[in-house]
């Protein structure tokens, strides 16, 4: 009985003891955090994909409560919505960010690319890039080997076994940028989705001259400079062979994508319905033309 | 016999195609084209422009630092212009193309065959002759020879291991410089030892030579310097630089290290053989002998092969492409790589052209590893094969780093043995490439730093 009551004792006042000693300890050591740092993490998407630049959501929320301004701050994942509640949480204004989308610049499918090499090493496009130039006559393009697909956290990229290139889902890519980071030959783009899903831009980066780039891929992108004449907008430019359409000042007018002898511009469906009255107009006129040349003829 | 101690295997050398075919020119290309970027280091600047007229053994192209190798005209005529060309990786490469007229060489080069034994030049002279004469490792590291000939401060040469170990398949044509230039290459060992202020030198050599062997054993004696000739057990990577000073010295190189750190220099035959040409007869390093080989080629042998000269023409002069053919190989079967293209000029660094059958060179489905241990037993550097692969295949870069990835000699022992066919070396070979990158960032971003800090000290 003697010694129940005595370890009881012991024990309750070495209890008491160390609790003030860890009390006083936590006072003196206490670290500061700013409790606004938990609420923004929570508002953040949690995917810890890095599409913002920071080591995942925490960092992203750590760096929004530091900052004096939201501007240059943006959750792809979460868009505007996200940046929007975090701007109320902290007090600022958020920037309204466009919409932005991965890209795939490169239209060398089996049938525009044919093969001139068989690489049977191990499938990872960083291997083939450190290796050779690919197993087609352009070592600019796509190395469909899928190591975009792989980082994608997202499940919003995958390839078409048809055309061996990638194929982004647009509704579920939230431009994280992370398959372009990881594409070894740069191919993937992150561009503005535009108004409307309107897009347009030159799916090739071959800066190889017109006629060796047009040799290796049927739709290569020749630099020969008909699209930027076409262009009222001045968004186009041509440099090293390759044409590139700045995104904030095109219009998604399709004059380009009806000029371009190589098919090398791609535009989203809705430009693509532009296009083709562009191109029947542009027939009727030739017909025109051609018939009056016959009637002065006659 | 003796070997090195880690790792190694024995392919089956198939050395029979071209073994003791002897040395045949291949004729003159109408058009030559010669790379700027023949050497590991800094590439070269060219010194011509379009219309200049040059000679054989004419500097076109000067050293971009000390880590670089002047590159000389291997042809006489009119450079047609200075472009890109593809290489045979199908990626872009500078070279300078030359109109071949006729073939007349710098009026103090000496191309009779007389052998010139005393050795005139002081060491430093020595040194300056190499240098100029842009001579690199022709083993196939293409590694500026005057640098290795230079030791870094705080290392002391204290002896030369001359590797003719020739350990990759297929490959002959060491073998064949061996018993058709023995002599000069005794002089070129003799000169390498008077410029390194050493008096002991050592003959690796393979047991599948053994008139080589026997050859060296007589010509040794006529030497200046100690030379002792070292039978090795067949072995392959004996070729690797630190297996063959391990063969033959029983040193081992530390992880990291130069393999200066044991005292030993080591040179390819063919590197002694073009010091002594640069040496004693002025003669720049503007051709080199290369085996062209493959069970099907018709007219496989060792051909002397003028830089610049298409790789299809040496082809062509061995018999032309077998019907059979699935891979063309640049260098050996075991470190060399398939070509993508074959419209490639021969440069420094072609040591062999290997055609192989579709039924040798097809790579087989890889299957799951089943943690046998076989690559991890062959592997001469002792690291774990298995494991880096997998470690690459996840990009865990900083995991590889601590399992030493960078000691990878890139010898393909691992993958060659692999019971399941996995492609552990593409993925090592990635790693190695990231990995490096990231310890050059580093570095540079120390340096960086401690060029800061001095600056902040100053003010
Ligand atoms: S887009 Fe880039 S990462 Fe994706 S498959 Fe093509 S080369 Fe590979
Ligand atoms: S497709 Fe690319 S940008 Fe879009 S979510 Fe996937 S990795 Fe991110
Ligand atoms: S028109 Fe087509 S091929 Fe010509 S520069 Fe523009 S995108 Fe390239
Ligand atoms: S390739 Fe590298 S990892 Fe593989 S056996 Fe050779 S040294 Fe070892």
């Amino acid at each position: 009985m003697n010694t129940i009551v005595i370890s009881l004792i012991t024990l309750g006042v070495l209890g008491c003891l160390l609790a003030v000693i860890l009390y006083l300890v936590a006072q003196k050591f206490k670290v500061y955090e700013d409790p606004r740092i938990d609420l923004v993490e929570a508002v953040l998407p949690g995917a810890n994909c890095g599409g913002c630049g920071f080591p995942g959501c925490r960092g992203m929320a750590e760096a929004c409560v530091k900052a004096s301004s939201l501007d240059s701050l943006l959750c792809p994942v979460g868009g505007a919505a996200t940046m929007g509640q975090i701007g109320e949480i902290l007090g600022m204004a958020a920037a309204a960010g466009d919409p932005m989308v991965a890209v795939v610049r490169c239209n060398g499918t089996c049938g525009n690319r044919p093969k001139t090499t068989t690489y049977d090493g191990a499938r990872s496009c960083q291997i083939i890039h450190n290796l050779y130039g690919g197993e087609t006559g352009c070592m600019y393009g796509c190395l469909g080997c899928g190591d975009c697909v792989s980082v994608c956290k997202f499940d919003a990229i995958h390839m078409n076994p048809e055309t061996g290139l990638p194929e982004v889902d647009e509704e579920k890519c939230v431009a994280c940028g992370a398959c372009a980071k990881t594409c070894p030959k740069k191919v993937i783009e992150i561009r503005k989705k535009g108004l409307k899903d309107k897009r347009v831009f030159v799916s090739c980066i071959n800066k190889d001259k017109g006629g060796v780039a047009k040799k290796a891929c049927a739709a290569a992108c020749i630099g020969c400079g008909k699209c930027q004449k076409a262009c009222k907008f001045e968004a186009i430019t041509v440099a090293n062979n390759v044409a590139y359409i700045d995104y904030e000042k095109c219009k998604a007018c399709g004059m380009c994508v009806a000029e371009c002898p190589t098919g090398a511009i791609h535009a989203t469906e809705p430009v693509m319905a532009v296009v083709e009255k562009i191109n029947a107009k542009k027939a009727a006129e030739a017909a025109a033309a051609k018939a009056a040349a016959e009637t002065t003829q006659a | 016999m003796r070997t090195f101690r880690i790792g190694g295997l024995h392919p089956h050398d198939n050395k029979e195609f071209s073994a003791h075919k002897a040395i045949t020119d291949v004729a003159l290309p109408t058009q030559a084209v010669v790379p700027l970027a023949q050497h590991i280091g800094a590439p070269t600047k060219p010194v011509v422009a379009k219309g200049d007229k040059v000679l054989v053994g004419q500097v076109i192209a000067e050293a971009g630092g000390f880590m670089s190798a002047n590159v000389h005209a291997p042809v006489s005529g009119t450079v047609a212009k200075v472009d890109s060309i593809v290489d045979s990786y199908g990626l872009p490469m500078p070279a300078i193309i030359i109109d071949v007229e006729g073939d007349e060489w710098l009026p103090e080069i000496d191309r009779t065959d007389n052998i010139i034994s005393t050795i005139k030049a002081e060491p430093k002279e020595i040194i300056g002759k190499i240098q100029a004469a842009g001579i690199v490792g022709l083993g196939g590291a293409c590694f500026p020879t005057h640098v290795k000939l230079s030791p870094p401060p705080g290392n002391k040469a204290e002896c030369l291991i001359i590797n003719a170990v020739e350990c990759e398949p297929f490959l002959t044509c060491d073998h064949q410089l061996m018993l058709e230039h023995g002599e000069e290459i005794i002089i070129g060992i003799d000169i390498i030892c008077k410029a390194l202020g050493i008096d002991k030198a050592y003959i690796g050599i393979e047991g599948n030579k053994p008139d080589a062997i026997a050859k060296f054993e007589e010509l040794v004696k006529k030497a200046v310097n100690h030379v002792e000739v070292v039978p090795l057990k067949l072995r392959y990577p004996q070729g690797g630089e630190k297996q063959l000073i391990d063969a033959v010295i029983r040193r081992q190189v530390p992880s990291g290290a130069l393999p200066i750190a044991t005292g030993a220099v080591v040179q390819n035959v063919a590197t002694v053989y073009a010091v002594y040409q640069a040496v004693q007869k002025n003669r720049p390093l503007v051709d080199r002998v290369m085996t062209v080989t493959g069970p099907s080629v018709s007219n496989p042998g060792n051909y002397r092969v003028r830089f610049g000269t298409s790789l299809n023409d040496v082809i062509a002069a061995a018999g032309g492409v077998p019907e059979d053919t699935g891979k063309i190989i640049c260098g050996g079967p075991m470190m060399g790589r398939a070509m993508a293209n074959t419209n490639m000029p021969a440069h420094k660094r072609t040591s062999g052209i290997l055609l192989l059958p579709e039924s040798m060179s097809t790579r087989r489905e890889p299957e799951n590893c089943m943690r046998c241990g076989k690559c991890v037993d062959v592997c001469p550097m002792g690291l774990e094969p298995y494991l880096l692969s997998k470690m690459g295949d996840m990009r865990m870069w900083d995991e590889m780093e601590q399992h030493n990835v960078m000691d990878c000699i890139e010898c393909g022992c691992c993958l060659y043995t692999c019971p399941s066919n996995r492609p552990l070396l593409d993925y090592i070979r990635m790693g190695k490439a990231t990995v490096g990158g990231i310890l050059r960032a580093r570095a540079a971003a120390a340096k960086a730093a401690a060029e800061a800090a001095k600056a902040e000290e100053k003010k």
